[in-house]
């Protein structure tokens, strides 16, 4: 019952095609779940259910052991960082962080260790047109973190990053990791994955295939690198 | 609530709406023939304008209200935010474009009625257009949803009026005619400023029903209320679909 | 000429043989009218003190010159005619004249004038009678002035001012409201109604039935059954009348009847629900008019003949002329037409193209009233677009070659 969130029988169909097939899984504090799969085993449903993007059809999502399907108020102890982060326009960056915590109503001890790192201050009277890919992520991730949420999603938080930047993403993770707070990751690198996460989470066609510490999983195939660690597993 | 957004595009329509409003003004010396030809434009355009833009930018912020939602905050909040700074910014375009100058030039109560109607259609098709894009996934479909909601409302609505009123043409239709206006709110909005320009045709017209409509207050009030409901409903349907919806 | 040489003659000899002035006061010793005409002989002047005199049917019979001083009042009590004028030579100014009898059998009046000449009604303020000021088989009568109110019944109220079989009568700056019609002429010749108004009047503001040779000029009438209605007459002469807001259905501004040779010229009409409607009528023409905000500026039907519509302003007018037919001997030109899109490559001021004033929606409003909630929408100026350029439904013949392209100066 120490689950940070858990999730019970969560179910979801777009139309005909079911995407979710009853997830029940619980995520602790202090971890870096990675979760895993294949092009639509239903990753992203599975995030944007946590995150109360998608309404799931059947099943419910509790937080701290509180049901809070269809509430937004758990949301304050989120940090979601999407796969591509697209901001109004005629926006600037300066305005989108004034805004975010003024919805937030959070003024006052930010984590402001990203902007600092990415020298987004400086960028700040930048409108989001202007900005480029790694950018627009860069501003994503320095969102996702300033609320110090006890909660991180972070939907393929590298791609689109430079290695430095990339590199201060990760040591950002590790520290918030430390710090006791449940990181969610959803990666196509394995290699990634490997680095950062204690538990790997793989989705198979809207089911948990398996769900288990990195540890585990490598010790239990004779692997020392994940990727191959996985192929074993998949294959047996 | 949320950002009063600077676009291009509505600078633009500003432009336009002002440049139409003037060179009519400007151009013709008698105002109620400018407030004619600004009506006729004013139905067209406006309610075009606004149903497209609404949708565009509905779609385009599709992305930032993934991530709004992601965030300790209603969806319900996220959805009326989105539509009060849609709807204020086509409104302050329709305010600086067409009332200002009809303010100036033209200020008789058929101006005033010209203004507040365009204001309510504004309104009532930025409504419809986030009716139109909740109910779509994408923004083509979205676009074209509008596009025919649009193209119904201008013309098909009318054209099907028109073929009812000559097949039954033998029968007292006028509830019906009435009833039936309140079913588009580009009629609506035309009958407001009709009862202002051609009060004097519309008098002549012999069936009672049609005098009281035309000679009291109650057609302006009929027109008025359900041009409220055409802003207020489509809106209020929007929100109910948004929250159920996945992103 | 003889008559009026004689007329001359006799004014000077009645001024020369007596000059007594009678005076009438509610406490002196001649305390009514009707005793002061009796004391009176011809050519005396009365002079009516201010107060409130009972008058059944005062009969004037003789050559008088009478006075209201400060606005008496007489009054029938709905017991008869307030005054009848009988005689020649009279003079009626400044009265109060109120509450004749109303009734089906008979016209009662407030001043009835028969069979005489040389009348001259002035300054008079008609309250209330059932016809204002009667008038019948007389010549050179003059009403100046005066205002006569009616009961605003619909069942029973006359005209304001009535005329039958008269000539030679001038109605010059009076008011008239409350009335069925506001002035009524019937049988009446060569007289001039000029600078009057006729508002809100039951039936009609000015009606002729069967009168030529009249003019009504500088007159307004507003807000009546129809501003003003001639009937069945000739060589009538309109000039400079403002028609106003003269509103509802099969109301007009100016209803012509089976009329022929007139003249309407300089006339504004102004938000009326038709400004000119005409059946039957011949050889009208019509220039130099202004039709401002009307529902119909002029609805014209198939069996009017040689009129001439030459020279008008037609602004903002729901529609600019509507027929039931084909108007084949009617001759629209140089115009000024609001709605009119051609151009004008030579500038000379004249459009190049033909004005075809009958609109398709136009028409299609005759057949399906109902259709009066699709005015202005987009799909009817497609369909009155599509006609123009392509006519096929309107009739061919009516139009105007020479459009004007900037209004008339009126």
């Amino acid at each position: 019952m120490g689950d940070l969130i858990e999730l019970r029988d969560l179910k979801k169909s777009f139309g005909k095609l079911e995407v979710l097939k009853g997830i029940n899984c619980g995520f602790e504090k202090g971890k870096v779940v990675s979760v895993l799969g294949p092009n639509a085993a239903g990753k992203t449903t599975l995030i944007k259910s946590v995150l109360g993007m998608v309404i799931p059809d059947q099943g419910n999502i509790l937080y701290k052991g509180e049901l809070v399907t269809g509430t937004f108020e758990y949301k304050k102890h989120i940090g979601y960082m999407p796969q591509i982060g697209r901001y109004p326009d005629n926006m600037k960056i300066g305005q989108l962080f004034e805004m975010m915590q003024d919805l937030r109503k959070l003024k006052s001890d930010l984590d402001t260790d990203l902007v600092e790192s990415y020298h987004l201050k400086s960028m700040y009277n930048k409108t989001m047109s202007t900005l480029s890919g790694g950018t627009r992520q860069k501003v994503s991730a320095a969102l996702a973190f300033m609320f110090q949420p006890e909660v991180l999603i972070l939907d393929e938080p590298t791609a689109g990053l430079d290695p430095i930047a990339a590199e201060i993403l990760k040591d950002k993770i590790m520290e918030q990791k430390n710090k006791g707070k449940l990181i969610l990751i959803t990666s196509h690198i394995l290699t990634e994955a490997d680095e950062l996460a204690d538990i790997v989470m793989y989705l198979l066609d809207g089911n948990i295939r398996f769900y288990k510490p990195i540890d585990v999983l490598k010790s239990e195939t004779g692997e020392t690198r994940l990727g191959k660690a996985l192929t074993k597993i998949l294959a047996a | 609530m949320l950002d009063i957004i600077r676009s291009k595009v509505l600078i633009a329509y500003t432009a336009l709406l002002a440049l139409i409003s003037l060179s009519i003004f400007m151009s013709d010396a008698d105002v109620t023939k400018g407030l004619i030809s600004i009506t006729t434009i004013v139905m067209i355009i406006v309610p075009l304008v606004s149903i497209v833009y609404a949708t565009t930018y509905y779609f385009n912020a599709s992305e930032f209200t993934e991530l709004l939602v992601s965030q300790p905050i209603s969806r319900s909040d996220i959805l009326w935010g989105k539509f009060i700074g849609i709807a204020s910014s086509i409104l302050g375009s329709y305010l600086i474009g067409i009332c200002i100058p009809v303010a100036l030039f033209a200020f008789s109560s058929t101006g005033l009625m010209l203004m507040l109607s365009g204001c309510l259609l504004s309104l009532s098709f930025v409504s419809l257009a986030f009716l139109a894009s909740t109910k779509t996934r994408d923004k083509a479909k979205g676009i074209g949803m509008s596009l025919i909601i649009w193209f119904y409302c201008s013309i098909i609505f009318d054209a099907i009026v028109l073929l009812f009123l000559f097949s039954f043409s033998d029968y007292p239709l006028e509830k019906v005619m009435i009833a039936l206006t309140a079913f588009n709110p580009i009629d609506l909005a035309r009958i407001l400023i009709l009862l202002q320009l051609d009060i004097s045709a519309l008098m002549g017209y012999t069936g009672a029903l049609y005098r009281d409509f035309f000679g009291s207050g109650s057609g302006i009030a009929f027109s008025l209320i359900f041009q409220i409901a055409w802003s207020v409903l489509p809106i209020l349907l929007a929100t109910r679909t948004f929250k159920k919806k996945d992103l | 000429m003889k008559a009026s040489i004689l007329y001359l003659f006799f004014i000077i000899l009645s001024s020369l043989t007596s000059a007594n002035t009678i005076t009438v006061a509610q406490k002196g010793r001649i305390n009514n009218l009707g005793k002061a005409i009796a004391l009176a002989k011809n050519g005396d002047t009365i002079i009516v003190q201010k107060g409130h005199y009972p008058s059944y049917n005062t009969i004037i019979n003789k050559s008088l010159t009478i006075l209201g001083k400060d606005f008496p009042v007489l009054d029938a009590g709905f017991r008869e005619e307030v005054i009848t004028i009988l005689a020649r030579q009279v003079k009626l100014d400044g009265f109060v004249i109120k509450n004749s009898k109303v009734g089906s059998l008979r016209d009662y009046a407030g001043i009835r004038i028969h069979r005489t000449e040389q009348v001259h009604i002035s300054n008079n303020k008609l309250m209330n009678n059932f016809f204002g000021i009667y008038i019948s088989d007389s010549k050179h009568v003059s009403i100046y002035n005066n205002s006569t109110q009616g009961t605003n019944s619909a069942q029973n109220s006359g005209n304001g001012i009535h005329m039958w079989q008269c000539q030679d009568i001038k109605i010059n700056n009076n008011y008239s409201s409350g009335h069925r019609d506001g002035i009524y002429f019937e049988f009446v010749k060569k007289s001039t109604i000029s600078n009057n108004r006729s508002v809100k009047n039951l039936r009609y503001g000015l009606h002729f039935m069967f009168s030529d040779d009249n003019l009504y000029r500088g007159n307004t009438f507003k807000n009546n059954g129809s501003g003003v209605a001639v009937m069945y007459s000739k060589r009538i002469r309109m000039y400079n009348n403002l028609f106003l807001e003269n509103w509802g259905s099969s109301i007009y501004g100016l209803l012509l009847k089976d009329i022929s040779n007139c003249d309407i010229k300089h006339n504004r009409f102004i938000r009326n629900t038709t400004g000119i409607y005409m059946e039957g009528c011949q050889g009208i023409n019509a220039c130099n008019n202004q039709f401002l905000n009307n529902g119909w500026a002029m609805r014209v039907l198939a069996n009017c003949v040689n009129g001439e519509f030459t020279r008008n302003n037609f602004t903002a007018n729901s529609f600019d002329v509507t027929t039931n037919g084909s108007l084949n001997l009617n001759n629209f030109n140089n115009n000024y037409w609001d709605k009119y899109e051609g151009y004008d490559l030579n500038k000379n001021g004249i459009g190049d193209i033909p004005y075809h004033p009958i609109s398709l929606y136009a028409q299609l409003i005759e057949q399906i009233p109902q259709s009066v909630m699709l005015m202005r929408s987009f799909m009817v100026n497609l369909l009155d677009k599509v006609e123009r350029a392509i006519p096929s439904l309107t009739p061919e013949s009516v139009k105007d070659n020479h459009p004007k392209m900037k209004p008339w100066e009126i």
